[in-house]
């Protein structure tokens, strides 16, 4: 059969057609063009072209002058000054004393991801063998900054800050939303209600969530005051201790974002044919053994999707620590997000642009990891 | 065996703990597993319910009931008044009736003149500040435009990605994207008007694929083209805000509603092309086949078959777009410093008080901004409940 494109050659045109039928059928030819144009454009535009600008400031000390910026060329020089400069508590947290645990579980890891490495090497292509090696690269680093400052009891820098958001945040959230969804997708009445109840958090203004948040985790004249009273914990202030400051950020976190996951894990719940459950039920199979054998490996791949569009959207975090304790006490809240908007208040553009492009870094390293190692096996292992 | 009668008859002679812990039938449960069913999914609804409870009483509140300590119930703890409110609303001199009829005149008059800006020489009107209408009817105007733009664009992009064949060449692409640069570098540094700029780069395009045409046979195909707008979201939007922020100041377009819309609509196109590639890819592809056997050219089949097919896709898309566009905080505080201020910067800025955050108001504020966002949340759950939307996380 003729296709859309054959039928459509200018040839066809007979002549003495008007100019405006001619005009149409330009434009129909060259659709696919215009269809498409302006969304390229406009990336381009809006994210390509200032994510390659903001390279220019990253490598340079930037003045606001009279007459426009003024940009100096200093190397890599605002990068260093994260890593083993004047910023390097501020962004990676304190380094200095390695306890004998610390470097055992370092030395455990890199271990471990070298193993991986190494195994790996047959069952990949060389353009899979970079990527493993880079993945690998950024596991070492980031193994290393946690065992220097966590495991060897030192503070943590903003850094570490967004990867505890991220990662407990999304863990604690994957968690609470599927137990959710599958409590929902049992037979039980009035599930519509509880659908829309517990979806509305998601839709509310991370800003609104934060002040609903802080008033309501208020040790004096909050709600729960008088539990904590109870608990004889009246002193108590969550904001002070960097620890609980940053847990307060993830359960609010979680208080937004857990509708996510439940919405999406519930409809995956609620997709999937009835006849297998049925059939276990019928050969008296316990709810736990129909839920590990043969539910759970069917919502496995939407599964591992969701949680990577929510790790995505979790290196952005910037509201909530901004709005319930402006990154204190401290920098302990600080997300990295939040590290460069400061910087980039006190006027020093170029490392936070330094910063902003460390955060891409990160994300898109820890993001395509995620993907190809375990999303992509997932969707694969379903094909197959 | 397993007919009904037998099985009732049965059951009455079960234990009681039988009864408890057993499920019934095949497909229901026991009453103790949905005891314990029930009181999880109350618990979690009481987690979510109570901060929005919370502040929506508080902003019923006066300054003593919620210094002095914690009061829960309306009418039995503390006597509410509509302070909060009223102060929105009368305190500010700008905020009567009149005033705010007139700030929607300015708001027509104001739009009617950016678009004839171009040829006729007009200047805006300064609106009266009325800070609670102003920021509303900025995050309307923001986010109702930027979401149609985002979705006309994205969904166009989605379409042509999902039904026609592309081989972008390398050559054309880096072609387009330097002309692109010289666009943008001409019209930031070099002070030149964009549509002229945009016009001599697209008659150099037009004329270089032309005469490169042959030279490069590497070519791009449609599935690498929807990774890389969908694999846009991962960006973080703080490593363009900086870049933007001085572009935007060289072109003047620092503090209006444009720069806001064009932002917010990029940001948020991977999730409309993402999303609408799926509704685009099931549809069944004979109509369209038919409705070009008769005639009909790709931008109308698009408009008069294929958008009116996802209608429901299409809806829930643009419920999902517009509340991202109106909750969107970093651009806005990057970019929006005075006139365009959104809501949730007008939210943000009640947190520096001298004497305080007055809880009361910005409670006010607050309910202001979630009640549109509630009745929109209520919307797009019927369309998820209805699938509409899981089909693109699947792939």
């Amino acid at each position: 059969m003729a296709t859309y494109d054959d039928m459509r050659q200018p040839g066809l045109i007979p002549a003495g057609t008007s100019r405006r039928t001619r005009f149409a059928e330009w434009v129909d030819r060259h659709s696919g063009t215009f269809f498409i144009a302006p969304c390229v454009t406009l990336i381009l535009i809006f994210a390509i072209f200032p994510t390659i600008y903001s390279i220019f400031f990253a490598l340079s000390r930037v003045r606001f002058t009279g007459d426009g910026l003024r940009f100096r060329f200093v190397g890599f020089r605002n990068f260093s000054k994260q890593f083993f400069g004047s910023s390097e508590v501020h962004f990676l947290g304190r380094t200095d004393p390695v306890s004998l645990f610390g470097y055992a579980v370092f030395a455990v890891i890199v271990v471990a991801v070298l193993v991986w490495l190494w195994r790996s090497r047959k069952i990949s292509t060389w353009v899979g063998m970079i990527g493993r090696t880079i993945s690998a690269a950024m596991a070492i680093f980031l193994s290393w900054i946690l065992c220097a400052s966590l495991l060897s009891g030192n503070s943590i820098g903003t850094l570490y800050t967004t990867l505890f958001y991220v990662f407990v945040g999304c863990a604690l959230q994957f968690f609470i939303g599927t137990g959710l969804a599958f409590l929902c997708s049992q037979p039980i009445s009035g599930k519509n209600f509880f659908r829309v109840v517990f979806f509305i958090p998601l839709m509310i203004t991370p800003l609104g969530v934060g002040y609903a948040m802080r008033m309501v985790a208020d040790v004096g004249k909050g709600p729960l005051e008088p539990v904590l009273q109870f608990m004889g914990l009246s002193d108590w202030v969550w904001s002070v201790d960097a620890w609980s400051a940053r847990f307060m950020m993830v359960v609010s976190d979680s208080w937004q974002w857990i509708p996510f996951i439940f919405i999406c894990m519930l409809a995956a719940l609620e997709n999937i044919p009835r006849d297998h459950v049925e059939a276990a039920q019928v050969d008296g199979a316990s709810s736990w053994q129909i839920f590990r054998e043969i539910t759970w490996p069917q919502v496995l791949p939407v599964a591992v999707t969701v949680l990577l569009i929510r790790m995505i959207e979790a290196f952005k975090i910037v509201d909530l620590p901004n709005i319930m304790t402006g990154g204190g006490p401290g920098s302990a809240t600080e997300s990295m997000t939040l590290h460069s908007m400061y910087i980039w208040r006190a006027n020093d553009l170029g490392s936070s642009a330094a910063i902003a492009y460390l955060l891409l870094i990160l994300t898109v390293v820890v993001c395509a990891s995620f993907f190809n190692y375990v999303v992509l096996g997932q969707v694969r292992k379903v094909r197959v | 065996m397993s007919d009904a009668s037998s099985y009732r008859f049965r059951k009455s002679e079960r234990t009681l703990m039988q009864r408890l812990f057993e499920a019934p039938a095949i497909g229901k449960m026991s009453p103790a597993s949905k005891f314990v069913a029930y009181s999880l999914l109350a618990i979690w609804s009481l987690f979510v319910l109570f901060p929005i409870y919370w502040v929506i009483i508080t902003s019923f509140k006066d300054a003593a009931s919620v210094n002095e300590g914690p009061f829960y119930l309306p009418f039995v703890d503390f006597q509410p008044t509509l302070d909060a409110w009223r102060i929105q609303f009368t305190e500010d001199p700008f905020c009567n009736f009149a005033a705010i009829v007139r700030q929607f005149g300015l708001l027509g008059y104001n739009s009617f003149v950016w678009v004839v800006s171009p040829v006729v020489e007009l200047a805006p009107m300064e609106p009266q500040i009325c800070k609670i209408y102003l920021a509303f009817t900025n995050s309307i105007v923001i986010s109702v435009f930027s979401t149609g733009l985002c979705v006309l664009v994205g969904a166009m992009a989605a379409y042509a990605l999902a039904r026609i064949q592309y081989a972008p060449r390398f050559g054309n692409i880096l072609i387009f994207v330097l002309l692109l640069v010289g666009v943008i570098v001409a019209t930031t540094y070099a002070g030149a008007p964009w549509w002229a700029s945009a016009s001599v780069a697209l008659a150099f395009f037009f004329f270089l694929v032309r005469a490169l045409k042959g030279y490069f046979k590497l070519s791009l195909k449609n599935g690498d083209i929807l990774f890389w707008i969908i694999s846009q979201r991962i960006l973080p939007p703080i490593v363009v805000v900086i870049p933007i922020y001085v572009m935007f100041q060289a072109v003047g377009l620092l503090d209006t509603h444009l720069a806001l819309i064009l932002l917010y609509a990029v940001a948020n196109m991977p999730i409309v092309v993402w999303l609408m590639y799926d509704f685009f890819t099931n549809l069944p592809v004979e109509l369209e086949e038919s409705a070009q056997l008769d005639g009909a050219t790709r931008p109308r089949i698009f408009w008069e078959i294929v958008l009116p097919l996802t209608r429901p896709g299409l809806a829930a898309t643009t419920l999902l777009i517009l509340v991202l566009a109106w909750n969107e905080y970093l651009f806005a505080v990057f970019l929006a410093t005075v006139k365009v201020q959104t809501m949730p910067i007008m939210v943000a800025a009640k947190n520096t008080g001298e004497k305080g955050i007055f809880w009361w108001e910005m409670c006010a504020v607050i309910v202001v901004m979630i009640i549109p966002v509630i009745l929109m949340a209520i919307l797009l759950t019927r369309f998820i409940s209805k699938g509409v939307l899981l089909g693109a996380v699947k792939g």
